[in-house]
């Protein structure tokens, strides 16, 4: 297994530098440079312009810059903005890669969870209406217009239903005169959560050192969830943050739905055909024949099974999430690496689209990474050999 | 296609090939095509028999072919209905009367103007209450009058249909331009990815690999804007990505299986060169299940397009995506059902195209994996 990850690590370091290599190639295409911008402005003189050249790096030869460039960006030297100049990119990115990364994580989970437990059941109680309109809506989900579909429930569940507020971080009429900045508080929620989760794991290891039978481990699964749930809530009711802390997960909770009711269709869809070519296999069969009760044949033998081709599917679904993600913060205005992507764009800052482009390249990578470690895990044939 | 299906399409066929030979001297007479034809024919019925099976699919037929009448209808009306310059997509314009009446808050916009607003943009000295002729554009759908607009217009007083319609054109282009790329690109590759194998197909997959990893939407919005990328440069690329890429990896597992077949040696024996036995035999047999892969790279296709040009970062005149771009530049965004012409009929019009492209390629599948068809 480790041999299997590392072969595949060292492949996607070299794919990653082919990525980079091409991101870069492609932008330095693009005929002229930034200092061809003043050339329209009198008071810059032609020799200030070679000054602005060679203090960007820009009068280098290509294969040059190229070969700075990569090194900068092992490095983590992503260069200055020039929409934002004198902040370095690296410090732009890094503001927003936490909200990115909150956002798809939150989405894929909940998809993934979803569309895992209903594609299940839908090929389970195979036939009939509702079958056929969970497919309908499955296949709608996954082929709506993203944008549209994003701004009608931006519409519908902010401003018809006032529910949720209408895009944006944080509410800046709250946090006006607070001492808290915004960033302090949602890194210190995401600071929580991941201890809770890292609990959690912890305490299902205990718990099943401590009883090999399962019904009572889940049992006390289920008992530590709550616990552990409980002890997070109140943190945060006693907190002085508690506003702030709600404001933040208030103006998430929209994003994350939209986008993961999006991700849910396709990973539905994924499950039914997997469970239905699993459910045709013999050992369902002689599961069936042994009298084993049908909720663990479908949860146990066949969800089980089913589970591994939607696990590579999650590498497609990262496309989506990552493609989605980016749509979804600009229409929330949710200040994340998408939002910034198009800021870049739109303001012809090429380092600052270079870097972000890159950085959504690693996401890609590691969610890549991700799930093949989930794979080796899900599948013993990887595991053992 | 599997094995079993191949045999039960190739046995009435043989049958077929007796009757139409009857023995060796008729070979000469039947002209080849004919007997192509009549085996494409005879597996078209079953293929579309079990197709059919599936009442989804062609449902999604009969939507793509309104979308196709849709798209005929445009230069059709343009000639002989409409006036271009009242009606043309892209600079016409007409100037609708609506009665609109001046209220303090405005809960209908399509009759209703604030009084801040009337007083800014039309007249001074109104009052509440007043009812007054405006040319205010986005105006609501007319039915009657000189010049009818079905489905209102625009904040810029351009039809929507007549946008909608030419829309539709644009899309089944890009649709086409590249779904035929993917297609013929991921076949190509498949194919001689599986039959050469070793280091061709290593060079190909890692390539594969790479295209795959690369997150496509990002960095079509980087070079989208930065290349004035049109109509066509975008099918191409994203037909060459996809063909290259995720497409080319299916194809290849399916073209190995193919390659194993025994008719593939029956063709080397006969002295078949590698283009002939990749090109005459392989190819024919991967097609059925690239055709299933370009029907959902239509769906990508008019997807992608759409949301790049839904953030204007395309070099396009008119498609669904920068009708609703529009609507957002003038600030009717949130504006919901109040001004539904402006946001409903060109997000459905995306949304249903791509989901019939979808439920079309649903529908092949089915007849291309048989596990995936309903029991009983």
């Amino acid at each position: 297994m480790i041999k299997f990850l590392t072969r595949r690590f060292l492949q996607m370091f070299v794919l990653f530098v082919a990525f980079l290599t091409i991101v870069f190639f492609l932008l330095h295409a693009m005929p002229g440079d930034i200092s061809n911008q003043l050339i329209g402005n009198p008071n810059i003189p032609p020799e200030q312009r070679e000054i602005l050249r060679q203090t960007l790096g820009i009068d280098k030869p290509l294969i040059q810059q190229y070969g700075i460039y990569i090194l900068n960006f092992f490095q983590g030297e992503l260069g200055k903005s020039f929409s934002r100049y004198p902040s370095d990119v690296s410090t732009v990115i890094g503001a927003a890669l936490p909200r990115t990364l909150v956002l798809f994580l939150a989405a894929t989970i909940v998809a993934f969870w979803l569309g895992f437990k209903s594609g299940k059941l839908i090929a389970w109680g195979r036939g009939g209406k509702i079958e056929q309109s969970y497919i309908v809506g499955g296949v709608f989900l996954q082929t709506v217009f993203y944008p549209w579909f994003a701004l009608v429930m931006l519409w519908f569940f902010g401003s018809q239903l006032n529910w949720f507020p209408l895009g944006r971080f944080i509410d800046s009429e709250l946090w006006r005169g607070t001492e808290f900045n915004a960033n302090t508080v949602f890194n210190l929620l995401i600071l929580s959560v991941v201890i809770a989760l890292a609990v959690f794991g912890l305490m299902r290891l205990v718990i099943s050192r401590i009883t090999p039978d399962p019904i009572i481990q889940s049992r006390y699964r289920r008992m530590a969830s709550i616990v552990i749930l409980a002890a997070l809530l109140v943190f945060w009711w006693t907190s002085t943050m508690r506003v702030y802390a709600w404001d933040i997960v208030h103006h998430t909770m929209l994003p994350v739905l939209v986008l993961a009711a999006v991700a849910f269709g396709g990973t539905m869809l994924l499950t039914r055909s997997a469970m239905l070519e699993t459910l045709g296999e013999d050992y369902i069969l002689t599961a069936r024949a042994k009298g084993i009760p049908e909720r663990a044949i479908r949860d146990r033998h066949a969800a089980r099974n089913a589970m591994l081709p939607v696990t590579t599917s999650l590498v497609l679904a990262l496309a989506f999430v990552i493609g989605g993600g980016i749509v979804t913060e600009n229409i929330f205005s949710w200040p994340g690496m998408g939002s910034l992507l198009l800021q870049a764009v739109t303001s012809e800052d090429v380092p600052l689209a270079i870097g972000t482009l890159s950085i959504v390249g690693v996401l890609a990578l590691f969610g890549h990474l991700i799930a093949d470690i989930l794979y080796t895990i899900l599948d013993p044939r990887i595991r053992i050999s | 296609m599997s094995v079993d299906d191949q045999t039960q399409v190739t046995e009435p066929l043989d049958k077929e090939l007796e009757d139409l030979t009857h023995g060796a001297a008729a070979v000469t007479q039947v002209p080849m095509w004919r007997i192509r034809w009549r085996l494409f024919r005879r597996s078209f019925a079953r293929n579309w028999a079990l197709f059919t099976e599936n009442k989804m699919g062609l449902a999604g037929l009969t939507i793509i072919g309104i979308f196709a009448l849709m798209a005929i209808a445009h230069p059709i009306l343009m000639t002989f209905v409409w006036d271009p310059a009242i009606y043309d997509p892209v600079g016409g314009y007409d100037a609708v009367e609506s009665i609109v009446t001046i209220v303090e808050e405005v809960t209908d916009p399509a009759t209703e103007l604030s009084l801040e607003d009337a007083r800014i943009q039309l007249n001074p000295f109104v009052e509440v209450g007043e009812e007054i002729v405006t040319v205010l554009q986005p105006a609501p759908p007319s039915f009657s009058g000189d010049y009818s607009h079905w489905l209102g217009t625009d904040p810029q007083g351009r039809d929507v249909l007549s946008q909608l319609l030419f829309s539709t054109r644009a899309a089944f282009l890009l649709g086409a331009i590249a779904a035929i790329t993917t297609v013929v690109i991921a076949t190509t590759v498949g194919s001689v990815a599986a039959y050469y194998g070793g280091i061709t197909d290593s060079i190909f997959m890692r390539f594969a690999d790479l295209i795959l990893l690369m997150p496509l939407l990002p960095v079509l919005f980087v070079v989208g804007p930065l290349f004035g990328l049109t109509m066509l440069n975008l099918g191409l690329i994203i037909g060459v990505l996809n063909g290259f890429g995720g497409v080319a990896i299916v194809l290849k597992s399916q073209a190995l299986a193919v390659k194993v077949k025994p008719y593939i040696d029956a063709a080397k024996v006969a002295g078949g060169g590698n283009g002939h036995v990749i090109f005459r035999h392989i190819v024919p047999n991967v097609l059925p299940l690239s055709f299933l892969y370009m029907m959902f790279g239509v769906t990508e296709a008019i997807a992608i397009e759409s949301t790049l040009s839904f953030f204007g970062l395309l070099n396009v005149r008119m498609t669904w995506g920068l009708m609703i771009n529009t609507a957002q530049t003038q600030g009717f965004l949130l504006s919901g059902v109040n001004y539904w012409w402006l946001l409903f009929p060109a997000g459905l019009a995306v949304s249903i195209l791509a989901f019939a492209f979808f439920i079309v390629g649903r529908g092949m599948d089915e007849v291309i994996n048989p596990r995936l068809r309903a029991r009983g």
